[in-house]
């Protein structure tokens, strides 16, 4: 059998599984901001947070994967196809989705991923030589809490008081009026 | 370490790949005679009334945002709810939680009071 | 095990399509999508450096991530109020119609 010039690492499951959940992920992503129907857009948008809960799974972040699937797909994404529909008279309009600016950004964006993906490989980082999680997801959950009411607390109330602002706000600016 | 989410994996592929086999071999498989009855929209059995993209009223956002905040709140309460069993789980930690719940309950009181929560 | 490596790029393709969409995009509900997505890029970094990094006991880069997630939830709330509320009045989404300040 020849010899191929570059050596083809064969991945494991767990990088077999990473490079399809990144790579739809990825897709989904670029698709939300070029899609013309902003309804397919939010449609991308579901498929894009799904692959950022698998990612998390995938980093054993599993609270933080359900909350992402219960607020982000299930609340947020909601009240965005809510908004869309709400919307909806304009949204078959032949003007153009895109304004003005729109190829200076293109560029700016590959440049700020190009630049910060060159950065990735270069910086020394900080990884842990023993990457096994010590205790199972249930003691994560309980430790999450237990900083939630302790070290966080006071952030907690914040995040309270902000949703509560937030809901007034909302409540007043959507009600109709009439 | 990944292996219970294995099971998952498997399954959701498999109810990828079965209905895909069974559209793409309906495709390929069935005969196809087109005719304006048959290409006709219908919902139910019946022709369909007024336009698909119908424009949603404020209404269904109203309640979406009550959800969403509940939504925020029972993620912040299972975690500590899980550590509610702690033994140093003392009253200090109890003040804090229901602080946070009043707070929601204030704002889904005012929405409340502003007939938000009622269909008109 | 997927290096360290692989997660940043992977935010930083997510964050750079956000980006672009929040900058470039006219409808105001696609640039609020935009800013998830780019919400979304931060929170994989935050959680990938607590699971790589040396202190896993301490859970500040998984409380953060849920705390982005709580602020991100009510800025769409509010934003997207916002959005019902112009379409209301003056019946666009688009923002670069949204010049009432400008004179």
């Amino acid at each position: 059998m020849p010899e191929l010039p570059v050596e083809i690492p064969i991945p494991t499951p767990h990088q077999a599984v990473f490079i399809m959940v990144a790579v739809a992920t990825s897709v989904a992503s670029l698709l939300v901001v070029t899609n013309r129907n902003l309804f397919y857009s939010a449609l991308c948008l579901v498929g894009a947070l799904f692959g950022v809960a698998g990612v998390y799974v995938l980093l054993e972040a599993e609270f933080l994967a359900i909350a992402q699937v219960l607020v982000y797909v299930g609340a947020i994404a909601t009240l965005i196809t809510f908004a869309i529909m709400l919307t909806r008279g304009i949204m078959f309009g032949t003007t153009s989705p895109n304004n003005r600016h729109m190829f200076a950004v293109m560029s700016m964006a590959l440049l700020v991923f190009l630049l910060v993906a060159g950065l990735v490989d270069r910086v020394p980082w900080a990884v842990a030589e023993d990457l096994t999680l010590s205790g199972d997801g249930k003691s994560l959950i309980v430790d999450l809490g237990w900083e939630f009411v302790t070290t966080y607390a006071l952030p907690l109330e914040l995040i309270g008081l902000l949703l509560l602002i937030a809901l007034v706000g909302a409540v007043m600016l959507a009600r109709d009026d009439e | 370490m990944l292996l219970k989410y294995a099971f998952i994996f498997i399954l959701s592929g498999f109810a990828l790949v079965l209905p895909l086999v069974s559209i793409v071999a309906g495709a390929i498989l069935g005969p196809r005679k087109p005719d304006p009855v048959k290409n006709d929209i219908y919902e139910s059995g019946l022709n369909t009334i007024g336009d698909t993209w119908i424009q949603f009223r404020a209404q269904f956002y109203l309640i979406g945002l009550v959800f969403l905040v509940f939504d925020l709140e029972v993620v912040f309460l299972y975690p500590i709810a899980m550590a509610y069993g702690r033994p140093e789980f003392g009253m200090a930690a109890v003040l804090v939680t229901l602080l946070f719940m009043a707070l929601l309950i204030v704002g889904l009181i005012y929405d409340w009071r502003k007939g938000g929560l009622e269909w008109q | 095990m997927v290096p360290l490596q692989a997660y940043l790029t992977l935010a930083a393709f997510i964050f750079s399509c956000g980006l672009y969409g929040a900058l470039a995009r006219r409808n105001a509900i696609a640039m609020l999508m935009a800013v998830e997505l780019m919400l979304n890029a931060v929170n994989i970094n935050l959680v990938a450096f607590w699971r790589y990094g040396p202190n896993r006991e301490d859970l500040a880069g998984q409380t953060f991530a849920i705390f982005v997630i709580a602020v991100a939830a009510a800025e769409v709330a509010v934003g997207l109020a916002l959005v019902i509320a112009i379409y209301r009045s003056r019946k666009t989404v688009y923002l670069d119609e949204i010049d009432l300040l400008q004179g």
